[in-house]
């Protein structure tokens, strides 16, 4: 289960995210910032070879003892970064990848709605339900 | 107070609305009585008429002087354009509609805000509280047509009896200052009343009456007369519309909207039409959306893009978030573009909004394209009402329909996400129930009440393999799992003697489910391996046409092993070219026979449908879901059909005697079942499949021992029935045994499916190496 997902847009500014609000927010704001520099660094080094042939899904960002930090990219720079608790040792990495490919469906359904202006944060309902889907099963 | 300004017709209007409230000439007009129903009739929450009060100041003083009333009544035409209330509003806001109060005569009423009416209407109607100046018959007065309405007309300035009358008695200026009221805002737009074909939106306040009096607005409520440069979203939303005025008043050129809502005729129609179903698009507002349409997109068949949508909706006024919510719900395949019917949906939606509804959270099931056809976007519309056709008895159907719509949306997602190629992963096949499926599947079922008149029968039966079968399909339909191999098997066991129905109607197959050019019964596929590769091959036998179908059926049936019932044994061989022709042949014979025709053609044509059945399992489970759709699709009319001829004791237990011979018949075929026994025991999920199996066996044999007399009737009634008894334990042996054989082919698949699991976990460790 998905404690925290960002949408985060090319030029490193957020359009969406949403964490468990049990949770201190802050920290998992924190967490996303700091992976981004992760990312970049994932992004730069597979994008040595052609874009085409980098892999969306960037994988485990970096660990903390507590959570654990997933990252996929589009072909568009726009990042997805996703908290997991790290005590849900049931979380396969398949699994992970289907959030994200959810995660991805969603938001080009967002992007095809002519009402939204890319830039703009992300309020569509679809997406807020599936995240929260995202959040509240265990997946 | 600070000043207020008002415009004249605002004056005019505020004055008679006034006059209307004092009735004790004093005045000053107390908080309560007509004031209070008139701000009840506003349709505004408490919150903000209590707002509106306290702002104008009555609330200090007590009571509502003139200028407070006015105050008031200008607070509210703020509140319901939607802008926040606020002491400076009053004067600030430009273009402000004129106040709309609807009677409170009933929920109806107050629900349609409706300030228009076309002129018919208006001419009278006065709802209640509004006096007669909204009302502006301003000329019609031939439309007089609404007077009996009327007698809902409370207002005692109104005469209900004669309506026609009261318009004269307004203030005959008003209208024309309403007139000039919604000319102004409309600034550039003046000329639009009856130039302009393009569609535009009416700033809010405007009515486009193309010609007529424009009347207010106020939000969008009936559309003038429908004139190409219409626009302002006059539906009142749901149930009846005042579209259905429209065409009378196309005539008037000075339709004069009231303001008084809820026009009593359109409350009255309202009422008469379907409201239960609030979301429903009436003919007339779904003509009106395809007349703008076409001013987009003159090809009906054509998509609107997003841009000319977005621009099109942006002119509603609605905020940028509402509509952006509206569009995630009409557009249903997520394209970008909006076809007629997504087009209509949205339309409508927006309608509903403006006039006070909320949106729903999930599009309301009338206002679904009911099929993704990309071909013919056109008829979708005209596919909910045949869908939903009378004809089945069976609860699958009606569960299908909501299914379809929903498993409709599962798939748009998983093919877009087949569009971004680097995303790997496995897309299923769309399977879209196209229009042609559709159609075959609606000739099935009308052919099935044609041909057999006790269709309609929704028969209980008590034979449990029945009842099982339409759960299992119904509980397919609610499920929208995706290539999960359980819920598939489980409407796999269903399904052949349902599709077997289906194809007794049609000798057509639809177009999805698999030809069946199968090759003899499978075997069974020992090797775990084998069963992919198997369904791969499958895979590629059915792209094979439907024209070898019956072929296959035909060569199908003599790979079978010898009968239980040897006296049966010419019989099969005998009837299935027979059955392949169709119900309709058998049928065709006299209409004594028709109720066990109905069965001849039934179960011996179960073979076909079991053939195929067949091959669709050993497709790959991946597509299952998919497929299951048309071959649950197929299935309900067949299911249907099924309990319908199922109406006499014979029938039923010719059905229930079939399943049973099946379970005898399996015993001859030794080497297929026993693997499969083997397996069933070690896995649990397909207990059920075993348990339904049992089941059946068990009721069937509980029949069969009463089946031998009930043939003993008279003439060759007898003959016939046991001739028909005879085939459809034939097909019964053969779709047991196909069953088992399917049911071996699923453990394998799962078998290795399981295998696959346990070395990926194996594997996993290494994964973040």
């Amino acid at each position: 289960m998905a404690v925290c997902v960002a949408v985060i847009a090319k030029e490193n500014y957020p359009l969406y995210i949403r964490s468990a609000p049990t949770e201190n927010e802050l920290k998992f704001h924190y967490m996303v910032h700091t992976s981004l520099d992760v990312v970049d660094e994932k992004i730069s080094a597979m994008g040595k070879a052609l874009v085409d042939q980098r892999e969306l899904y960037l994988g485990l960002l970096y660990p903390t003892e507590d959570y654990k930090v997933y990252g996929y990219v589009t072909n568009s720079k726009v990042k997805f970064v996703m908290v997991v608790d790290s005590s849900n040792t049931a979380l396969r990495d398949n699994e992970i990848r289907s959030m994200f490919r959810k995660l991805h469906n969603s938001y080009t359904d967002v992007m095809c709605n002519p009402f939204y202006n890319p830039g703009d944060r992300i309020q569509s309902r679809a997406f807020d339900s599936m995240v929260t889907s995202m959040m509240i099963q265990v997946c | 107070m600070e000043g207020l300004t008002l415009s004249d017709a605002e004056q005019k209007y505020y004055s008679d609305l006034f006059s209307y409230c004092d009735i004790e000439s004093t005045k000053k007009v107390a908080a309560n009585g007509r004031v209070l129903e008139l701000f009840r009739a506003a349709q505004l929450p408490n919150d903000v008429v209590l707002q509106i009060m306290e702002l104008c100041g009555a609330t200090r003083l007590g009571y509502f002087g003139r200028s407070q009333f006015y105050i008031a009544l200008k607070l509210v035409a703020v509140a319901q354009s939607g802008f926040p209330l606020r002491v400076e509003s009053i004067n600030t806001v430009k273009d402000l509609p004129l106040p709309r109060f609807v009677a409170s005569k009933n929920e109806q009423e107050s629900r349609h805000a409706a300030s228009y009416s076309s002129d018919s209407e208006n001419q009278g109607s006065y709802s209640g509280v509004i006096p007669p100046p909204p009302g502006r018959g301003q000329v019609k007065k031939g439309s007089v047509s609404h007077d009996p309405v009327q007698p809902r007309t409370s207002a005692d300035q109104q005469e209900p009896a004669s309506p026609v009358v009261s318009p004269q008695q307004s203030p005959p200026t008003s209208p024309h200052t309403w007139r000039k009221h919604n000319r102004h805002p409309s600034g550039g737009n003046s000329e639009r009343p009856l130039t302009g074909p393009g569609p535009f939106w009416s700033p809010f306040g405007e009515a486009q009456s193309g010609s007529s009096a424009g009347d207010a607005v106020w939000s969008g409520h009936s559309p003038p007369p429908p004139q190409e440069n219409w626009v302002s979203f006059a539906d009142t939303p749901p149930t009846s519309t005042l579209l259905t005025m429209h065409p009378a008043s196309v005539q008037d050129q000075t339709t004069v909207r009231t303001v008084a809502s809820a026009t009593t005729a359109n409350e009255i129609r309202r009422q008469s039409s379907s409201y239960d179903d609030p979301w429903k698009i009436t003919d007339e507002q779904r003509q009106y959306y395809v007349n703008q349409f076409k001013t987009i997109q003159p090809d009906l068949n054509g998509f609107i893009p997003g841009s000319a949508a977005k621009e099109f909706f942006t002119k509603s006024k609605l905020p940028i978030l509402e509509l952006s919510h509206i569009w995630e719900l009409s557009d249903f395949d997520k394209d970008g573009a909006l076809t007629l019917d997504e087009f209509c949906a949205a339309f409508h939606l927006v309608v509903a909004r403006k006039n006070g509804y909320d949106l729903p959270e999930k599009l309301p099931e009338s206002l679904m394209p009911k099929l993704i056809d990309l071909e013919d976007s056109a008829d979708v519309g005209d596919q909910p009402g045949e869908v939903g056709y009378s004809g089945s008895p069976a609860e699958a159907p009606p569960s299908k329909s909501p299914s379809m719509p929903s498993l409709n949306q599962t798939w748009p997602e998983l093919n877009q996400s087949s569009e971004d190629t680097a995303i790997v992963h496995p897309v299923p096949i769309r399977m879209t129930p196209s229009k042609i499926h559709m159609q075959e599947m609606e000739l099935k079922r009308t052919g099935s009440d044609h041909t057999n008149p006790t269709s309609p029968l929704l028969v209980k039966t008590s034979d449990l393999s029945e009842e099982s079968k339409i759960n299992s399909s119904v509980k397919f339909a609610s499920g929208n799992t995706v290539a999960d191999g359980y819920s598939s098997s489980d409407s796999f066991t269903s399904d052949p003697e349902q599709l077997g129905n289906n194809v007794t109607h049609q000798r057509s197959h639809s177009g999805t489910s698999p030809d069946n050019t199968a090759p003899p019964p499978p075997p069974p596929r020992p090797q775990p391996s084998h069963s992919r590769s198997s369904s791969l091959d499958m895979n590629r036998t059915f792209a094979v046409t439907t024209g070898q179908q019956q072929a296959g059926v035909v060569a199908h049936p003599p790979a079978v092993p010898p009968r239980p019932q040897p006296s049966q044994a010419p019989g099969p061989v005998v009837h299935r070219p027979v059955d392949a022709d169709g119900l309709i042949t058998h049928t065709s014979t006299s209409p004594q026979q028709i109720p066990e025709q109905p069965n001849f053609a039934d179960f011996s044509q179960f073979e076909v449908f079991a053939a195929s059945n067949v091959n669709e399992e050993q497709e790959d489970e991946a597509e299952k879901h998919a497929e299951v759709l048309p071959v649950e699709k197929a299935s309900d009319p067949a299911s249907s059909l099924r309990v319908a001829k199922t109406d006499s004791k014979i029938e039923e237990k010719t059905a229930a005697s079939a399943p049973a011979n099946v379970s005898k018949g399996t015993t001859p075929l030794a080497p297929p079942p026993k693997p499969v026994r083997r397996r069933l025991k070690s896995e649990d999920e397909l207990r059920p499949e075993v348990d339904e199996h049992t089941q059946k066996t068990g009721v069937l044999a509980a029949v069969l021992a009463s089946q031998p007399s009930i043939p003993r009737s008279v003439g060759k009634d007898k003959k016939a029935i046991q001739a028909s008894i005879r085939r459809n334990k034939e097909t019964n042996t053969v779709l047991a045994r196909l069953n088992s054989e399917l049911q071996q082919q699923l453990k394998d698949v799962l078998e290795e499916r399981i295998s696959l699991e346990v070395q990926l976990e194996q594997l996993r460790p290494f994964s973040h190496l």
